[in-house]
């Protein structure tokens, strides 16, 4: 790719150092010419500006194309999610009319530049009007307006409708600078309730122990798993300041606000193993990435998503153990009367102490990638 | 007969009273000047000054992300402890700049340098006005633009760092000092510089309002004023009705920051500590804000567009194309830019049913903005085009508005911005539509309307070279930003190594520096060409591109006051250039039609009757002054 580099700095160049030349040149010629009948708008590098135009529209579209070409194995690949595969074939469809849009009405400004460029006895058309051309060029915008608003818009209606009953529950927490994942547990598969004010070190969530929907909600700070082929509902929140989840592969983007959950739902199309075969890059891994400015460690703040299909993911989650397992100091906060319930979630401390788990944060080792 | 004569007489006493005024000195006539022309040139070198400091600090920002590895040392006399141990740049010395760079440019020179310039300089000389409204107002508007300038300037020497959160310092991120360094002294400068900068455009706009509705010259009909004055009207309309509203924004975040309310805090929990705040909306914040900040992206554009309409009609020898429709454009432009801030709000979880609602309302505003682009290539067509180096600026803004302005059609879809939302394909857009488009229409401006402010002629080979580097350099810095867009890359990210197939855009990276590079360099043929020609430029002529608007009949070096006598009527509309029957290829505005019965049109016969009216109503102008 480095010959990109050259080859575009050299036409830079080129062209700069080719009007420099080419219009001192002649300007001088021209110094002469004015001093004799005064100040005249039109100098000797006129043909040499037109001329340009027409260049630039050349060499300009000719770099357009090519750029396009030599970067587009890069792009994102044919998106991994379901709504996804739709967003990307309207966004390919209005790049077309764009594109189509784009060399139009920028080679008829610089063919028009250049073909009516200043002669000495040509006198300009004083045309100042025609209402039926404005008709027209107000007219078909607006229609192609209303066809990409209307297809955009059925869309849209798409994704944002009402996630499935059978969705399966993810909870995205961001905060300054990593991801806290939560899952619904392998029991009531509900969350429990959150307060901000019960947070701590390792209660990052602010999980609330007096809701028996939390015993069984176990979490994960290093990696985010989700089933392939099932619609999968993030449920997304921020601890500290605006955090934005964004699934590329996916085209998922949902802001994550304090104090104003958020969610997005779709269904993902290709594991993390498909992916690596089709880019043929055995260690590839989805990523979700902040898009939302956050801090210092923005640019850093990223977590690694795993899409199995729906028997590992099932698997994967019956292997992992519920917060409350691994921090089994936590009993203390539930209330008298549940206590019978949470104490179930409570293994015998010779039991926990040599497990490898997925729950705590930032350590977590289980892996379950085959 | 009588009080004609009067009147003379008391114009010529308000001529000697003006003389006073000549002889207040230095200090009065230069710096804390009244005089529209003066105030203009304050703005334009403020502007100017601002610029390369703007385009300074995006250069130190493309060097990260083009030469990531790069030791960069050797900024250390420069940036001192912004350059860390290991001779990088810190990340949020990085966010600073993004966020600096941001501000200055929207704020300081495209708003302040192309409306504070033009709308000054302009609107009295094309109306037919000897001055502004309030020549005092519009003395303070500067003044509280420079002091917003200096907070604004100073917040970068501070130990805790400027502002750091994006220009659009979204909370909780600017409310929280504990969030990050910026947030703290510096985000507190940058909201008091903000105030000041809001009081002086509100200032400049009721100024440029009142003098448009009521200082017209004789004659000076709205449908014959030039476009550049219905660009600055509309403008300063947008202006005065949305920047209130970001005052209101920093005032709230002002309480949230210091006086513990929660408009937009609520559950946080930050630095091992849980704050008190419930019930405030941190989406509250970005509404607020984006009422302002659409508008504003055309609070900058539309001047651009005005001065674009004049030379693009004053150069091709022709009128311009759809005077009328160009008119009417900005006004649905104007009326449909407050109705579609939440384009910029998409994916923040606001309700989906909105989302829809303002995807209809965005599209909508993309067909006024065609018909303008439009209007302009057909002006081209059939012209006699003399590529004078404004003429050439105006045309780079053309294709920069369109190149820039399609990619907003997809940007706007709702379905689409789920995945570009905050990438590369959005900063692509926005530099292109309303940063270049924006800086042509105010290097077309300059290098059209120098002589008239400086009485001297910029060199315009040195023009030429400027604008080609530039208009090259642009593209090449932006164009390939879609494709890094595309490929899913964020913005306002200090490295993207935690970005999927970051590799293979490392080159693409460095070409865009390397181009960013030159192009900022190349802006240096432009300052030196503007500051010699100021002192040692050819002396200019009445009238170099023998242009058909008010102000090319004023004295070259116009003095206070601008006309010496009376100020001219005014029998037509701006654009008789090249017109069929006329000897010259331009008929000024203050030529009446009973002048020109060979190239009149026939229903522009059966205004000739109107001229006394017009003649008659001298008596009433000039006790306007008086008064
Ligand atoms: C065809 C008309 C246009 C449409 C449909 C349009 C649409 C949009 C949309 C939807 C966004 C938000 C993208 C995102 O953040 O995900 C956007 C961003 C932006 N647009 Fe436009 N736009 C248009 C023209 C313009 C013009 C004329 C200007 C400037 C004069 C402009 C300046 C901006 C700026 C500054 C931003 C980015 C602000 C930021 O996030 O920092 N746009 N545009
Ligand atoms: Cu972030
Ligand atoms: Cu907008």
């Amino acid at each position: 790719m480095n010959y990109i580099i050259g080859l575009l700095s050299a036409v830079f160049l080129v062209l700069a150092i080719m009007i420099v030349n080419k219009s001192m040149a002649l300007s001088k010629g021209l110094q002469r010419n004015e001093e004799e009948d005064g100040y005249s708008p039109v100098d000797g590098a006129n043909k040499n500006n037109a001329l340009g135009m027409l260049l630039f529209l050349v060499l300009g579209s000719i770099g357009a194309a090519w750029s396009f070409k030599v970067s587009q194995p890069d792009f994102l690949p044919e998106a991994a999610s379901e709504h996804g595969l739709k967003t990307d074939e309207m966004f390919w469809t209005s790049m077309a009319v764009i594109t189509f849009a784009f060399f139009v009405t920028n080679a008829l400004l610089f063919y028009f530049a250049f073909r009516y460029q200043w002669k000495k006895d040509r006198v300009a058309t004083f045309y100042p009007v025609n209402h039926k051309l404005e008709i027209i060029w107000t007219i078909v915008p607006a229609i192609v307006m209303a066809v990409l608003v209307f297809t955009g818009w059925r869309t849209w209606s798409e994704i944002t409708s009402q996630a499935p009953s059978n969705a399966v529950v993810v909870e995205l927490t961001g905060k300054q600078f990593n991801w806290l994942v939560r899952y619904p547990g392998n029991d009531d598969n509900k969350l429990g309730e959150y307060d901000w004010r019960l947070i701590d070190d390792n209660n990052q969530w602010g999980m609330k122990f007096d809701d028996e929907n939390s015993f069984d909600d176990f979490t994960s700070t290093s990696e985010i798993h989700i089933p392939k082929g099932v619609p999968v509902l993030l449920r997304i929140r921020a601890r500290d300041v605006l955090h934005s989840v964004y699934l590329s592969y996916q085209r998922v983007k949902m802001d994550a606000v304090p104090g104003m959950p958020t969610k997005f739902w779709f269904k993902a199309t290709k594991t993390t193993e498909e992916m690596r075969a089709e880019l043929q890059k055995p260690d590839f891994n989805y990523k979700l990435n902040c898009t939302e400015v956050c801090g210092r460690g923005h640019f850093g703040m990223a977590l690694t998503l795993v899409v199995d299909e729906p028997e590992d993911y099932k698997k994967w989650c019956l292997e992992q153990k519920p917060f409350l397992t691994t921090n089994p100091d936590y009993l203390a906060k539930v209330p008298e009367k549940l206590k019978a319930k949470a104490s179930k979630y409570i293994v015998a401390p010779e039991a926990s102490s040599d497990s490898t788990t997925a729950s705590i944060g930032g350590t977590s080792t289980i892996v379950t990638i085959k | 007969m009588e009080t004609a004569e009067l009147h003379v007489h008391d114009v010529h006493s308000h001529d000697e009273h003006e003389h006073e005024h000549h002889e207040l000195g230095f200090i009065r006539k230069y710096i804390f000047s009244e005089d529209h022309k003066t105030i203009a040139k304050q703005y334009l070198i403020s502007g100017i000054i601002w610029a390369f400091f703007g385009g300074a600090l995006s250069i130190l920002f493309r060097l990260q992300l083009g030469f990531p590895g790069a030791k960069l040392e050797w900024l250390r006399p420069i940036l001192g402890g912004w350059i860390n141990e290991s001779g990088k740049l810190d990340p949020e010395f990085y966010l600073a700049l993004v966020t600096m760079h941001g501000t200055i440019m929207v704020f300081f020179v495209l708003t302040a340098g192309l409306s504070g310039t033009f709308s000054n300089f302009l609107i009295p000389l094309q109306v037919g006005a000897r001055d502004m409204a309030s020549g005092f107002i519009n003395m303070l508007s500067y003044w509280f633009f420079f002091v917003s300038s200096v907070l604004m300037f100073s917040s970068l020497f501070i130990e805790t760092g400027p502002a750091s959160g994006g220009w659009v310092i979204y909370p909780p991120l600017s409310a929280l000092p504990q969030a990050m360094p910026g947030s703290g002294l510096g985000m507190t400068l940058w909201l008091l510089s903000m105030t000041f900068f809001i009081i002086s455009s509100l200032m400049g706009g009721i100024n440029y309002i009142c003098t448009i509705i009521n200082l017209r010259t004789r004659g000076m009909t709205f449908t014959k004023l030039p476009l550049t004055i219905w660009a600055f009207f509309l403008t300063a309309v947008l202006g005065l009705l949305s920047f209130p509203v970001l005052l209101s924004a920093a005032l709230l975040l002002i309480f949230d920051r210091s006086f513990g309310t929660s408009f937009y805090l609520s559950e946080i929990y930050i630095n091992g500590e849980a704050l008190p705040n419930v019930g405030g909306s941190a989406i509250l914040y970005q509404h607020l804000f984006w009422f302002l900040g659409h508008p504003e992206v055309y609070i900058v554009l539309l001047p651009a567009l005005g001065i674009t309409s004049e030379v693009i009609a004053t150069n091709s020898r022709k009128p311009i194309f759809g005077y009328r429709a160009m008119i009417g454009s900005m006004m649905g432009i104007t009326a449909l830019a407050f109705i579609v801030w939440a384009h910029h709000m998409f994916v923040t979880g606001m309700n989906p049913f909105l989302g829809s609602v303002f995807m209809f309302l965005t599209l909508i505003i993309a067909v006024p903005s065609a018909v303008k682009a439009f209007n302009y290539i057909t002006t081209l067509w059939k012209g006699n085009i003399i590529f004078t180096p404004a003429m050439l600026f105006s045309i780079g803004l053309v294709s920069m508005f369109i190149s820039g302005g399609l990619t907003g059609i997809i940007l706007g879809n709702s379905a689409l911005d789920i995945n570009l939302h905050d990438t590369y394909f959005v900063v692509a857009h926005f530099h292109l539509v309303m940063g270049a488009a924006s800086f042509f229409g105010l290097m077309a401006g300059v290098y059209h309307w120098f002589p008239k402010m400086f009485g001297k002629m910029m060199n315009r080979t040195a023009g030429y070279v400027h604008f080609w580097c530039t208009f090259v350099g642009v593209y090449l810095v932006f164009f390939p930003m879609h494709y890094i867009g595309i490929a899913g890359f964020p913005r306002r990210y200090y490295a993207w190594t935690q970005v999927n197939g970051f590799e293979a855009f490392a080159d693409m990276n460095m070409f865009i520096s390397i181009a960013a590079i030159l192009t900022f360099t190349s802006q240096m043929v432009f300052a030196v060409n503007f500051f010699y020609s100021i002192f040692k430029g050819k002396a200019a002529p009445q009238n170099p591109w023998n242009s058909n608007t008010l102000e090319w009949t004023a004295p070259v070096n116009a003095g206070h006051g601008n006309w010496v006598g009376e100020i001219p009527a005014v029998y037509r509309w701006a654009y008789d250039y090249s017109k069929p029957g006329s000897a010259t290829d331009f008929i000024p505005q203050n030529v009446p039609y009973s002048a020109t019965p060979e190239s009149n049109l026939p229903e522009e016969n059966e205004e000739i009757a109107t001229e006394k009216e017009i003649d008659g109503l001298l008596e009433a102008q000039n006790e306007s002054y008086n008064r």
